[in-house]
């Protein structure tokens, strides 16, 4: 599903971010990359967003070289993942319920459905009762799940969540990893990148361990 | 099909909803645009009443022979003879000073004026139509007939609409630079508009460009936008120059009225509001264009 190849990426300055990164994750699967901060780790997922585009080596997603994608094909590419940022990146001036409606408003989907699968993916999150709200009346971890919600609200195949669970005290932290284990349980590919051990304790799960770039 | 249609009156919606937003704001950005566009188009209606004018009036260019006040009739025939034989004529009308006085009478409502008067004071004429239009064939043919014998006064009827119709040529001109120059000022109402509102939604296109939007996608409204305001600039230009023919139409039929004759200012033909309407939508559209490709990868850089 995503693959790495001897990937390196160098900032321009000279920064190396990651350095000859390979690894292979299989459909299905839930990663956490975990590292501390500056390891690489949000580089490594701006790759498979193309956000960011390798210096050498390729990251394949869904068997397409992203490094090598034109920018006209990019947007059909990020339709097919849900991205959680790190910075929530929600929007202020409109509703929780527009916010989630805005992935499927760029797909142009059908608009009687759309209601209906917004609804659906605030209800998984647990955020039903707040549609009406302004994201900015919302609380850390209700933020952090309506980014969820927005993520998941065109049904990716891949999900990528940087530092999900940044801020968060533990409880919601948990919360929030338990959100993430039940879309793992119905199929969806999950990387996730994460500093913080006590999430990782829980459950054997599989970890892509990144320090200064270089995969452990 | 109709899913696609529905789509883009979803955008159209949201724009208008965002045009509105400030309702001052998005009124007086239209209404500048259509004070800018109702200038020239005035303008032009002004010239395109006067130009039917001058058409009306001139036809096709006569020259009159006004023949001495004692021509006979002998002359007169002799006269008439000449003038059919010549051939850079195509037609002539011979008015006599009676019938002549009776036509003032009734086309220039100064009955009472000539009632009063003791004997006819307008001699015989001939009209004469020439064959050829061209300003130098008339004068040469006017100065020729001039010289016939009996002949007092030669006068090309003409004259007067060419030196009208120079000054309106002027006078498209200057509506042509003039429309030239608003059409700038509307292009750079709306590049500045369309600049103001990708900086202030900076965030939600930089957000839909990570989820997936396409520069299409994220173009689209801006643009809606631009063309609306153009449109609404189109139809509040139209009604200014509307209005203001309205207004100017009754104290012209008074004034005309005074002179026994009946003018009134034509408004804007369909095809021309409609151009209006066409054109200022376009400049709308072309303003955002201009303004979409400048600064969309400039302030939010494409990945």
């Amino acid at each position: 599903m995503i693959s790495f190849n001897q990937v390196n990426k160098r900032y321009p300055g000279g920064y190396e971010a990651l350095k000859n990164v390979s690894f292979d994750i299989a459909e299905g699967e839930m990663v956490f990359v975990s590292g501390h901060s500056g390891a690489g780790k949000s580089t490594l997922l701006k790759l498979v967003a193309g956000i960011e585009r390798p210096n050498s080596g390729s990251v394949l997603v869904n068997n397409q070289n992203v490094g090598a994608l034109k920018g006209a094909a990019l947007p059909y590419l990020r339709r097919n993942l849900g991205i959680i940022f790190q910075d929530h990146k929600l929007l202020f001036d409109r509703s929780v319920f527009d916010n989630v409606l805005l992935p499927l408003q760029i797909c142009g989907f059908d608009h009687r459905e759309n209601a209906k699968r917004v609804r659906a993916a605030l209800d998984k999150v647990g955020l039903l009762k707040r549609e009406k709200a302004n994201p900015i009346a919302l609380s850390g971890g209700e933020q952090q799940r309506l980014c969820i919600a927005r993520a998941i609200v065109n049904r990716p195949s891949i999900l990528l969540a940087d530092e999900p669970t940044g801020n968060l005290d533990t409880e919601y932290a948990h919360e929030i990893m338990d959100i993430f284990r039940s879309f793992h349980q119905v199929g969806v590919t999950l990387l996730i990148s994460t500093h913080d051990e006590s999430v990782l304790q829980d459950g054997a799960v599989r970890r892509l361990a990144l320090k200064q770039g270089e995969l452990q | 099909m109709i899913h696609a249609f529905a789509r883009h009156l979803g955008i159209l919606r949201a724009v208008l909803r965002r045009m509105f937003a400030s309702r001052v704001g998005g009124l007086l950005n239209i209404l500048v645009i259509g004070i800018a566009l109702s200038l020239p188009a005035g303008m032009y209606v002004l010239l395109k009443n006067a130009q039917g004018l001058v058409e009306q009036l001139s036809g096709t260019p006569q020259i009159s022979l006004f023949l001495a006040l004692n021509a006979q009739e002998s002359d007169i025939a002799e006269l008439h003879g000449r003038l059919e034989a010549n051939e850079a004529i195509a037609n002539v009308e011979f008015i006599s000073r009676d019938r002549a006085l009776e036509q003032l009478k009734q086309s220039t409502g100064l009955a009472d004026v000539i009632g009063s008067l003791e004997k006819n004071p307008l001699p015989d004429a001939f009209i004469v139509s020439p064959k050829q239009a061209e300003p130098q064939a008339l004068d040469a043919l006017r100065d020729e007939l001039a010289r016939l014998p009996r002949v007092e006064q030669a006068q090309l009827d003409s004259a007067w609409a060419y030196k009208l119709e120079a000054l309106l040529r002027f006078g498209r001109l200057a509506v042509l630079i003039l429309a030239s120059l608003l059409s700038l000022a509307l292009i750079a109402v709306t590049f500045n508009t369309i600049r103001l509102q990708i900086l202030t939604q900076r965030d939600e296109i930089e957000v839909s460009r990570l989820i997936g939007a396409t520069d299409g996608f994220i173009r689209r409204p801006f643009l809606y936008f631009g063309a609306l305001q153009g449109l609404f600039g189109g139809i509040a230009a139209w009604l200014i120059v509307s209005a203001s023919l309205l207004l100017l139409n009754r104290p012209l039929g008074e004034l005309s009225q005074l002179y026994a004759s009946q003018f009134v200012l034509q408004p804007l033909s369909p095809g021309d509001s409609l151009s209006l309407l066409l054109f200022s939508l376009y400049l709308g559209w072309l303003g955002a264009w201009l303004s979409v490709a400048r600064h969309l990868s400039r302030i939010i850089p494409a990945n």
